[in-house]
């Protein structure tokens, strides 16, 4: 925590930046910032660039404190984070692909990104002209006699979203993993630019589909700390409905997929009834079986319909009926077990030095949770505790997904309990003088959504970049591979389920 | 284990009447399908799903078409683990420009005769993220389409009821 104000008076103060201070640095701070970071003392929450200026989110350890230090670049170019902390390479080459910011001693300098297909180079930067033939791409070596390579991807044997993976083994065992991702890169950034508030949000809940709600969340939150706008209590009551909606539907169906891809369909038939019971609840209650665009800056599009609502007990009591029985069934079948328990370990310290966030961070004993720390409304009036396991293999992630199902229906029981009546939306209006800009968290299903909003006079976008919780897990994904078999990638990937889709942007 | 199976024998079945088929993806169909290859194939046909951009919305619906209300198997219809056992493409998304390249090369990959199903708002003209430095457009672009289900995304009724259509054509 000493560290976080010490940095922050070292910086000179924006000050139409909320809820968290901003502060504009010099090369040297920006340094000691990464050596803050590589030494434990601050968590990455993200890394952004916004023209010729780049942005580093600081969680202070212990969490809540968030700190945004951002760096002039008219040079374009800045001292690498990832040179000294392993998280930030990739959000670094990132940067490179779309701004043309140099992080100065990077280790890394492959593009990440930008495939060579777009016709153009640094898209939000330079915009120069380029060939679009594609370019190469060097896998990391493990290289020697008994190792070879198995490729796969981008498009992959089910219905999942498309990346790259190259495996290097050793007969049967994985001895290095290394995932290529940006394939379903759509530019959100420069669509965002300019953009009216209103598309911009329809834009943000859609950067990935599974978690619409936790991305409208975390945008509208954004938006709305820079208007220094309250949106009506009812309003922000049905946002956390949905975001459980949308928490109990995906928990469903990753607990079925992964016993599925141990070849146990019968909970994941079973998991699938769950799962759909929800989502006609939530079209409903809300008139979209995702939810999608109910959750506006301001407060929400619609309030909760009257024929969803009395179908909400007969939910809670299926939930609470069928979803016992599939946990006895899951924990009591060996054969089950015997492939979810020890596979796919992810150690504490990967997960606390890449802040992981969700069940993947939660399983491996990081309790981070953007709910209750840094706590967003209504959380604090609700009473709940994230479940956290130490064990971080598949088992635990199952784990944690199965005791934040409970979670989530006692959370709905609270909220339905003692919803506030009264209006469900506050006209978001301009933000006064030169523009404002708002940081927010919002802990979708996967984990942490950090959102940076940066507001024109006329309340169009003049800066925005959403960090998918998937940026600091994916490359987790590579460490707890190591050393299991090939045939166990299927149920390592679904037990973390990144977002490819929230990652590439 | 048992208790559930055994609930489950008697149970009525939770599986839905299936919808009417759309009528308008029969009118699109009904110019791009050769009845002799259809009859070949008789009622099954092998889907194979292709994300080319989408952001996962699309899929989640796609995934629930399996499920025991809607149970697509039941029309003969199931999805494959590679084009080369598929004769449909289903294909989400706007087509990004760095997923081009893959999409073009499962189209080869599927042997003829072969359909194209092009599933939501963004395979049909890129949708909200058209005019992107990063995204080609709708699925049209890249390759020959038969059948588009609108929807952002569609409800697994709605991609029923356009299946339904390719089936009975």
């Amino acid at each position: 925590m000493a560290f976080i104000s010490a940095l922050q008076d070292k910086g000179a103060a924006v000050a139409a930046h909320r809820p968290w201070p901003r502060v504009v640095v010099d090369a040297d701070v920006w340094r000691q910032a990464t050596l803050g970071i590589a030494a434990g003392e601050a968590t990455l929450a993200g890394l952004w660039a916004d023209g010729e200026t780049v942005h580093m989110g600081l969680m202070g350890e212990p969490p809540p404190r968030l700190l945004v230090v951002s760096l002039p670049c008219p040079d374009h170019r800045f001292p690498s984070v990832g040179a000294t902390h392993p998280p930030a390479l990739r959000l670094e080459r990132a940067i490179k692909d779309l701004h043309g910011l140099e992080p100065e001693g990077s280790p890394d300098p492959r593009r990440w990104l930008d495939h060579g297909r777009w016709g153009v180079r640094q898209p939000l930067g330079a915009r120069e002209p380029t060939p679009a033939t594609g370019d190469d791409y060097g896998f990391n070596a493990a290289e020697g006699p008994p190792l070879h390579q198995i490729p796969v991807g981008p498009v992959h044997a089910g219905i999942i979203e498309p990346g790259h993976f190259r495996f290097s083994c050793n007969g049967e065992t994985v001895v290095r993993l290394e995932a290529r991702l940006g394939y379903v890169h759509k530019g959100i950034g420069a669509l965002m630019l300019g953009a009216p508030l209103q598309q911009a949000a329809r834009l943000a809940g859609r950067v990935s589909g599974d978690s619409t709600v936790a991305y409208a969340i975390a945008f509208a939150r954004a938006v709305e700390a820079a208007l220094g706008l309250e949106p009506p209590p009812r309003a922000v009551w049905l946002r956390a409905l949905m975001a459980e909606l949308e928490r109990l539907a995906n928990h469903f169906g990753d607990i079925g997929a992964i016993c599925n891809d141990a070849s146990f369909s019968l909970v994941h038939a079973h998991c699938g009834i769950l799962r759909e019971h929800v989502l006609r609840v939530a079209d409903a209650c809300f008139g979209h079986r995702l939810m999608m665009d109910q959750v506006v800056p301001g407060g929400i599009a619609a309030d909760l319909a009257r024929p969803g609502a009395d179908s909400m007990p007969a939910l809670i009591r299926a939930i609470r009926r069928r979803f016992p029985e599939l946990v006895e069934l899951y924990d009591s079948t060996a054969s089950l077990q015997n492939r979810t328990v020890t596979t796919g370990v992810l150690p504490a310290k990967l997960a606390r030095q890449y802040g992981a966030g969700g069940f993947i961070g939660r399983a491996s004993g990081r309790a981070f949770d953007a709910r209750k720390t840094p706590g967003y409304a209504p959380y604090p009036d609700l009473r709940f505790e994230p479940p956290v396991r130490q064990e971080g293999d598949v088992d635990a992630r199952v784990w944690v997904r199965i005791d934040e199902v409970r979670q989530s229906v006692a959370l709905i029981e609270q909220l339905l309990e003692r919803l506030p009546g009264g209006p469900i939306h506050a006209e978001p209006g301009r933000p006064p003088g030169e523009g404002a800009e708002g940081l927010a968290l919002a802990e979708g299903f996967r984990g942490d959504v950090l959102a940076w909003v940066g507001l024109a006079p006329d309340a169009t976008i003049a800066g925005c970049h959403l960090r998918d919780p998937s940026w600091f897990q994916w490359p987790l994904l590579e460490a707890a591979i190591e050393d299991n078999i090939v045939a166990d990638f299927p149920l390592c990937n679904k037990s973390f389920n990144c977002s490819y889709s929230g990652h590439d942007l | 284990m048992r208790k559930l199976l055994f609930e489950s024998l008697f149970q009525s079945p939770l599986t839905e009447p299936a919808p009417s088929r759309d009528d308008a993806a029969l009118a699109e169909l009904a110019k791009s399908l050769e009845r002799a290859s259809r009859r070949r194939l008789g009622r099954s046909l092998s889907i194979r799903e292709v994300d080319a951009g989408s952001c996962n919305g699309c899929e989640l619906e796609i995934h629930a078409l399996s499920n025991a209300f809607y149970d697509l198997e039941r029309f003969g219809l199931r999805f494959v683990a590679s084009p080369r056992h598929a004769d449909v493409l289903m294909v989400t998304g706007p087509v990004t420009k760095n997923m081009r390249e893959a999409l073009e090369r499962t189209y080869a990959a599927t042997p003829d005769p072969k359909w194209v199903v092009a599933v939501g708002d963004c395979a049909l003209d890129g949708g909200l993220f058209a005019g992107s430095y990063a995204v080609v457009g709708g699925v049209s672009q890249v390759l020959p389409v038969d059948l588009h289900i609108r929807g952002c995304p569609p409800s697994p009724t709605a991609l029923l009821k356009g299946l339904i259509a390719l089936v009975e054509q």
